[in-house]
């Protein structure tokens, strides 16, 4: 690049000037770094010191900007040159505060602050300004999948939002589960009384709609395409196949009951008088279509109603769903209260282990025992047939009494849960692929490479990182909500259903400027590769954890750049380091671990590298700065997107330049991860435990590269376990390979 | 005219050679020294008492309450009603409670009043409140420490506040688990409260003191013993009821655990008494059994 | 007295929760329970009670009738209200508690021998004899509720604190005869019998 010019630009308030020659860091720059415009400024983020950077940039041809002053996650506004590539260099929060002010301290933390200088400059001259993706879509139409509660509320959201939407839904009706209900569960004060279901007046505002095109009987039977730009092929019962073209997908599938057929020892299928909770909202619906009481199937009146909480739910012995499914308890209390209502004078006595009312159940928990139902604390063995109705036969909790029982029984409600309606389990190995819970047929019939529908966590539900961005899957542009997502109930689907609308709003937006959408909220950059260097070892397809990278018909990897959330993982995951961003690539990081200057090796000053995940372990070590917790003056820290985006390169590099140890800190993975691109932390761990191989070649200890995880909570952790590893490295002394 | 003037129920416990006359004695002289004037309700019958439910039933104890409140509002109009024994309290408030909010009870209750004599109809005009009630909230903590002359310099109290007149009503702004109130009179007499001391709202076992003495006692043991524990030279309470079962069974949990109990107990009335400026006849204090030695010696000294 | 529990039975067959809502005072609440066992856990004498309270409320609504009427359990409660203060349902524990004692006390259900129930009939028999407690009427006859020699037995033991409340000036030697009591006690006599004439009315008493 003839015309790259670099400009260092070096902060000398917030103490910096107090802590730190800046005299000497201006001269690293200036020699080692060869940055051709270096400035001091003692306010650097006020509008004076912006508009000094501003000009250089304007009048001078500075296109890499260095600023050696706050965190990269501090004053982003200010420090905000879109005609530039920016590089930060932490001199605040990660030196002068995780040092110690002290005499003592001032020559280790001159060294530290030069050395991030040198390292900002070498990765500035590595960087290139990214442009905004030239295969952009523009297409902001959404398109919902399944017509129930959470696909019309959904729909209803967007359309309100201005966005045109298509509302695909299988039944000839719109509706969903909720529509087969006789009654719902109470959305408001005073939480007393069941509910009209609400399916009528939903459906009213969607046909009120212009903008909700409206697809019944129908499946989306291909998709294809990236966030802005997918093509969906919608095939109607009755009539021809239509391809449409949509912006962003919501999926709201929602759920089927659990099968209680397999349940034969609550007597369901073998006596008409048990039914599950869908059966008894049929009962329900059409005693009451006819404006009659709700009776036995023979006709006969009831008297008494038993319902069996957790009927093949929280399973302990992995025969049945293992989890809860949140709405049961409120359901078993409504149905309840149909006989209630109907006539006081029933039994109705609701076995529980454990009453779970979220929302605000309890209140409707209240009105039910003011109403008279009985709530029992007890474990269901068995429900048979006895004269002419069921005995239930349980374990009282309270009583401890294990032969309890409830006999002359007209009707059992069985409890059963939800199980999500999710497509294909494309990540299933051959054994799991026959569970009768996993349906095997597809929804979304995506054409990725990596398979036809979004990918599952558990119990075949969608995936999705369920404390930061629970509606995301991990497929870009495709956003699930309701039962599809987790075990719900009305109040939360809908919840669920706003969220999901919203995030496809601002998919479709951020797709339409090339952006990407969270947790890089806003990058601009995307990956590329040298196709000639490209072994075509498909490790950035198979690995990708959003499905962004297809093949072209040469088997070359095919970048939907739409598609991507910009970790690295490909990056990576490329043995022949051929993917790069324009910000972030091999080089970058690779130049900064070069440019520190390793003492030798009779020095005792080691050198450790920190790979830090800019999500949370990053953050963590800034807040502990602003704690003023102090950890070794040693460790050279860069940050990386994700751990996933780590090559193994740097590693060996880092090893053979003479550096003591490499941390690495990312975020929790496994079923309950907190990896803000789901798979990178679990793909480095995966890739990490190799290196230990690596090492022994190397005529290495394995205690030199050490794979961690932290929370972005971890504040006081983050330096204790720095300053472990240092102890560790002491302990196992310098590295042989300084001054190779 | 007296600064202050209720309807006082003084109940039974508080007569003359009743176990807690010694109370009543001190609640008199800091009355005065308060300028409190207490205008007994004429004729008052027994509230029922904690234990009175068993044979008594529903009716038949609300009516009994009734009466007293029926009486205090023809006689003591426009007072409130105060109460100095927990007991007292809590069961006239409770039927003032009920009666307010059942009205088929209430017309009930009058139906059975009718057949007392006097002519009585409960109308629920008055409100029911504790003595404690009345000395924090009518007079506040500033007004009852300007009488101070002698501070009680040196000791250092447990304020064993109990049950009734904790719970289930007990005094507005407190806790149930760990009122304040007794603590802050002891500060206000001069002493030290002990703070920390952890059976401040332990059950004596009330009643059940007679007939299931053992497990009683076994209460009344944690309570003192805390209270040493805590450095403490002596228990003040509000009620006649914990008085009484944690000072007298001390001699019997002595020969039972082997314990050497000797804790003297007061009421919060014969602190302030003395702390007025009150003789120990005065305050009651040769009603107690266990003697409260330092009150005593304090009480002699001139002013 | 047994033919008050026949009629009950009969009456309401084998809906001992109905039956608890009518005749027991607060007996309404006892549906509203959530069985979490806090009021078990704050009694004083929670150990003593063979069924705690929410094991009572459930067992009220087990039908479980003869079992609970005749419970020492509730002769445990000393009337101290952390269960009423503490329970997150706010159900009136305490009363609920009194409520079925005097219900099973009525209906010749309670345990014959409990000190409770019987010092409990002692002490209201004594304030409805004269509408004041007469303390020293009411140990003595405490004293010899087993009879003679156990009384005297028990007496003696007690002889001390006797003593000690006479010599301190809080009970009276001559409390046997110079107890005064009310005025109008004729008027309070008529009172409670016309209190019970309604109360076993309303409940369904026979005569």
């Amino acid at each position: 690049m003839a015309d790259m010019k670099v400009g260092a630009y070096l902060c000398q308030g917030c103490g910096l000037a107090e802590r730190l020659d800046i005299k000497a860091l201006a001269a690293v720059a200036q020699k080692e770094g060869k940055a051709q415009v270096v400035r001091e400024h003692e306010f650097l983020c006020n509008g004076q010191g912006v508009a000094m950077i501003q000009k250089d940039i304007a009048e001078e041809g500075v296109n890499r900007v260095v600023i050696g002053a706050c965190s990269r996650r501090a004053k982003v506004e200010a420090f905000h040159f879109p005609a530039a590539a920016i590089t930060r260099v932490n001199l605040r929060e990660q030196v002068i505060w995780s040092q110690p002010d002290t005499d003592e301290a001032r020559e280790l933390t001159q060294e530290m602050a030069a050395d991030y200088i040198r390292m900002g400059c070498a990765e500035a001259k590595k960087t290139a300004v990214p442009v905004p993706n030239p295969a952009a879509g523009h297409n902001k139409r959404i398109l919902v999948v399944g017509g129930g509660v959470t696909g019309m509320t959904a729909a209803l959201e967007a359309a309100r939002g201005g966005y045109d939407v298509l509302l695909v839904e299988k039944e000839a009706a719109l509706g969903g589960f909720a529509a087969k209900l006789f009654r719902r569960v109470p959305f408001a004060e005073p939480y007393a009384e069941p509910q009209d279901n609400g399916v009528a007046s939903l459906a009213a505002a969607i046909k009120a709609t212009p903008r909700i095109k409206v697809f019944l009987g129908a499946t989306t039977t291909r998709t294809s395409g990236a966030p802005g730009n997918f093509s969906v092929d919608i095939t109607t019962e009755s009539g021809p196949t239509v391809t449409e073209a949509v912006g962003a997908i919501v999926m709201a599938t929602g759920f089927r009951p659990y099968d209680a057929r397999r349940l034969p020892e609550f007597g369901f299928g073998a006596s008409p008088l048990v039914v599950d909770q869908a059966g008894l909202e049929a009962l329900a619906r059409a005693a009451g279509e006819k404006g009659q009481a709700i009776t036995r199937p023979d006709g006969k009146a009831v008297k008494s109603v038993a319902f069996v909480q957790c009927a093949g739910q929280r399973d302990a012995s992995g025969t049945h769903l293992a989890y809860c499914s949140g709405h049961c308890c409120n359901t078993s209390i409504k149905q309840a209260m149909y006989f209630k209502d109907q006539n006081p004078d029933i039994d109705t006595a609701i076995i529980y282990t454990d009453l779970r009312t979220p929302g605000n159940g309890e209140d409707f928990y209240r009105s039910a025992q003011r109403k008279g139902v009985i709530f029992t604390k007890g474990q269901v063995a068995k429900v048979e047939s006895a004269g002419d109705g069921l005995t239930v036969h349980f374990h009282d909790l309270i009583l401890n009494d294990e032969a309890a029982t409830i006999s002359n029984v007209d009707l059992v409600v069985l409890a059963t849960g939800q199980v999500p309606n999710s497509g294909v389990n494309i990540e299933a190995k051959p054994a799991e692929g026959a569970d009768a819970n996993v349906p095997s047929v597809s929804v979304l019939n995506l054409t990725y490479r990596q398979g036809p529908d979004v990918p599952q966590l558990k119990y075949g539900f969608t995936d999705s990182h369920f404390i930061c961005f629970p509606y995301e899957t991990r497929r870009t542009g495709i956003y699930t909500a309701g039962p599809v997502r987790r075990p719900m109930d009305m109040v939360q689907a809908i919840e669920d259903a706003t969220g999901a609308a919203l995030k496809a709003i601002q998919s479709v937006e951020s797709a339409s400027h090339g952006r990407a959408v969270h947790p890089r909220a806003g990058d601009l950059s995307y990956p590329s590769f040298r196709r000639e260097g490209c072994t075509q070892c498909k490790r950035c397809t198979v690995e990708c954890p959003f499905g962004a990278i297809d093949e072209d018909e040469q088997r070359y990897p095919l970048f939907n750049e739409g598609r991507c959330r910009r970790c690295g993982t490909c990056m990576g995951a490329c043995p022949v380091r051929v993917i790069s961003f324009e910000n972030y690539s091999v080089d970058t990081v690779g130049a900064q671990i070069k440019a520190v200057d390793i003492p030798d090796e009779f020095s005792e000053k080691p050198r450790i590298l920190l790979l830090a995940c800019e999500n949370d372990a990053y953050p963590a070590l800034d807040m502990a700065g602003m704690n003023r917790r102090v950890s070794s003056a040693f460790v050279r820290t860069i940050p990386v997107r994700c751990l996933g985006s780590v090559n193994m390169i740097w590693i060996t590099d880092a090893l053979n330049s003479g550096y003591d140890g490499v941390m690495l800190m990312g975020c929790k993975h496994g079923d309950d991860y907190q990896c803000h691109f789901v798979k990178g932390s679990e793909l480095a761990n995966y890739r990490m435990s190799k290196i230990d191989d690596t090492l022994k070649n190397l005529n290495l200890e394995v205690d030199r590269v050490r794979i961690m995880e932290v929370a972005i909570a971890d504040i006081e952790r983050v330096p204790t376990l720095i300053d472990e590893y240092a102890a560790k490295i002491r302990e196992i002394g310098m590295s042989p390979f300084k001054g190779f | 005219m007296a600064r202050k003037e209720y309807s006082f129920y003084p109940g039974c416990s508080s007569e003359r050679r009743a176990s807690a006359s010694n109370y009543m004695v001190s609640v008199e002289s800091m009355c005065k020294k308060l300028d409190i004037k207490l205008n007994e309700i004429p004729d008052w019958n027994c509230c029922g008492a904690s234990i009175g439910y068993a044979q008594g039933g529903e009716l038949p104890r609300h009516v009994m309450n009734a009466r007293n409140l029926a009486i205090s509002e023809q006689v003591n109009k426009g007072q409130d009603v105060v109460a100095t024994c927990a007991a007292c309290w809590l069961g006239a408030k409770e039927t003032k409670d009920r009666l307010a909010h059942d009205s088929g009870l209430l017309a009930e209750a009058n139906e059975a009043l009718r057949e007392a004599g006097m002519n009585l109809t409960y109308k629920g005009e008055q409100e029911v409140r504790h003595m404690v009630e009345v000395l924090i909230e009518d007079l506040g903590y500033d007004e009852l420490k300007k009488p101070v002359v002698r501070p009680l310099e040196g000791m250092k109290i447990a304020g064993y506040v109990g049950c009734q007149t904790n719970r289930p009503f007990g005094i507005a702004g407190e806790s149930f688990e760990n009122p304040k109130y007794l603590d802050h009179l002891v500060e206000i007499v001069g002493a030290e409260p002990v703070t920390g001391y952890d059976q401040k709202v332990t059950c004596c076992g009330g009643a059940l003191a007679f007939s299931e003495p053992e497990k009683s006692q076994a209460q009344i043991k944690k309570i003192v013993e805390s209270a040493y524990d805590y450095g403490a030279e002596m228990i003040v309470t509000p009620c006649p009821v914990c008085q009484m079962n944690v000072e007298i069974y001390q001699g019997q949990i002595n020969k039972r655990y082997g314990t050497k109990f000797n804790m003297p107990v007061t009421y919060y009335s014969q602190l302030m008494t003395v702390a007025y400026g009150g003789s120990a006849k005065e305050a009651g204090l040769n009603g107690q059994i266990v003697r409260a030695s330092r009150l005593e010696e304090i009480a002699a000294k001139n002013r | 007295m047994g033919d008050q529990n026949t009629s009950m039975v009969q009456k309401y067959r084998n809906d001992f929760l109905k039956e608890v809502e009518a005749n027991v005072e607060e007996g309404a609440w006892v549906k509203m329970c959530m069985q979490c066992g806090v009021c078990a856990g704050s009694c004083p004498l929670g150990p003593a009670w063979e069924h705690p309270p929410q094991e009572i409320f459930m067992m009220i609504r087990a039908g479980r009738r003869e079992e609970v009427l005749k419970s020492e359990s509730m002769w445990m409660c000393t009337s101290c209200y952390n269960c009423i203060v503490r329970c997150p349902r706010e159900l009136p524990i305490t009363h609920i508690m009194h409520g079925l004692a005097n219900y099973a006390h009525r209906l010749g259900l309670a345990p014959k021998m409990n000190p409770t129930r019987r010092f409990a009939k002692i002490f209201w028999d004594n304030i409805a004899k004269s509408g004041r407690v007469n303390e020293l009427e009411l140990s003595v006859r405490l004293y010899f509720m087993d009879g003679f020699k156990a009384g005297v037995l028990k007496g003696l033991a007690m002889k001390d604190i006797g003593i000690g409340m006479m010599k301190t000036g809080r009970l009276n030697p001559f409390g046997l005869f110079a107890h005064k009591g009310c005025k109008d006690i004729k008027g309070i006599h008529k009172m409670l019998k016309k209190a019970y004439e309604i109360e076993d009315r309303k409940k369904g008493f026979v005569a």
